[in-house]
């Protein structure tokens, strides 16, 4: 019957696509898993670094680190953690336009701002947002590694070192549950400083070899395992975003096939009562 | 019974080791050290190396480190590891390549173009093309 042959290529056209979506939704639910377990494994070191800093800082008093100081602000950078692929919903777009809007505020205030792409979605914003990226790392995969990161964070430390940005921040999805992720720039420098409750205790350590070194080297570290944190968590959100964006495709992929399923049986049936009824006047004419 | 003390190996990474020691020796930086239950509170860079540890019961664990640092305070002993060797030229180059990276980003914005907008701009001609064909056959027809 040649009736309804286009409606039933749709269907199936649908159909496969719907296959596609729900199999990219369960593979997002998997790696969700793995990642928000990677999230929470990276905690423990930056918590661990912080009170250490905080103990630090307080002990040698007399010696201010750069990365603990304020100064005025005329540059400063911003660290852009992103996907590297698509179909995530509205996950990036939503950071980015909070990140416009940061930039927007700076250069009424008439601060400019260096930014630092990571994941290639961030590259891509840049080309057409413009801004003056100094530093891009992307293609990181499910399972980033520390080690891919230190080169763009080296980039950004020695800028502040130099003098080029007077503050540096990191702008992520925060994984708030798998339903809910939302855009947030933090300030990694200069550290604000934490009140220190524990010093009670007067005790303090034998440093071996120099404070001021040891100091260096987990300041250092504490950025880096900072950055670090804002990828993987920003990795579980994409894969909750991606995973509710697919849910939806897959629900939607259905509706639309019970729809044309109704219009495939209306038009059978209406191909049918008409041979009926030509079969019907037919007979009757003769 | 051996008296114990808590000691965290964690890397940004992961968690290596979490649990009650008798003993744990590491490569400090100024060479390698021993530290039991009660030691006085220490701070010190490690050299890339194995960390013996002996846990309760006087059963031994190595955890490799790529360097970092070894805290010791009155009560717990925690171990921040490095997850990679770092040198002061690595991070230099390493720190060109995303430069270098983010200059080629910039530079390359016309080859390197926008795939997923070139793909909907092609879906889009290709869609006009299709029905003026479609409008050209219906004409011809009539």
């Amino acid at each position: 019957m040649a009736v309804g042959k286009e409606i039933k290529e749709q269907i199936s056209s649908v159909q496969s696509t719907q296959k596609i979506t729900s199999a990219m939704e369960k593979v997002a639910v998997s790696k969700m898993r793995r990642a928000q377990q990677r999230m929470e494994q990276s905690r423990p070191y930056a918590d661990k670094i912080r009170d250490v800093i905080g103990h630090l800082a307080n002990a040698t008093s007399e010696y201010r680190h750069r990365y603990l100081q304020d100064r005025d602000v005329k540059r400063v950078g911003y660290i852009v953690v992103s996907s590297d692929r698509g179909l995530c919903g509205g996950l990036n777009n939503n950071m980015f336009k909070r990140l416009a809007q940061q930039a927007g505020e700076w250069k009424e205030k008439g601060v400019e701002v260096d930014y630092c792409a990571i994941g290639s979605k961030a590259s891509l914003f840049f080309n057409s947002f413009g801004g003056n990226v100094v530093a891009s790392q992307s293609h990181l995969g499910d399972a980033p590694e520390l080690a891919s990161l230190i080169g763009a964070v080296k980039v950004m430390l020695e800028a502040f070192d130099e003098g080029k940005i007077d503050r540096l921040y990191i702008i992520y999805n925060r994984f708030v549950n798998t339903m809910t992720q939302s855009p947030e720039a933090v300030q990694l420098l200069p550290l604000k400083a934490q009140k220190d409750e524990e010093l009670k205790g007067h005790w303090d350590y034998i440093y071996e070899p120099d404070a001021k070194e040891i100091l260096e080297g987990l300041l250092v570290r504490y950025v880096e395992s900072q950055v670090y944190q804002g990828v993987v968590e920003n990795n579980a959100c994409e894969q909750a975003a991606r995973m509710l964006a697919m849910k939806n495709a897959t629900d939607n992929a259905g509706n639309m096939i019970t729809e044309l399923n109704l219009l495939y049986n209306k038009a059978r049936q209406a191909a049918i009562t008409q041979e009926i009824s030509e079969i019907v006047s037919g007979a009757a004419a003769v | 019974m051996a008296m114990t003390v808590h000691c965290d190996i964690v890397s940004a990474e992961e968690n290596l080791f979490s649990g009650l020691v008798e003993r744990v020796i590491a490569a400090g930086a100024l060479g390698d050290l021993g530290v039991e239950p009660g030691h006085a509170a220490l701070l010190t860079p490690l050299k890339p190396g194995p960390v013996r540890i002996v846990k309760q019961g006087g059963e031994e664990e190595i955890v490799y480190v790529s360097g970092g640092y070894l805290e010791v305070q009155p009560n717990s002993v925690s171990i921040l590891a490095d997850t990679a060797v770092r040198a002061n030229d690595i991070d230099e180059a390493a720190a060109l390549e995303a430069k270098k990276h983010a200059e080629q980003a910039m530079e390359n914005q016309g080859a390197d173009f926008d795939y997923s907008r070139a793909m909907s701009q092609l879906a889009e001609a290709a869609a006009q093309l299709r029905t003026i064909q479609q409008i050209r056959e219906k004409l011809g027809k009539h």
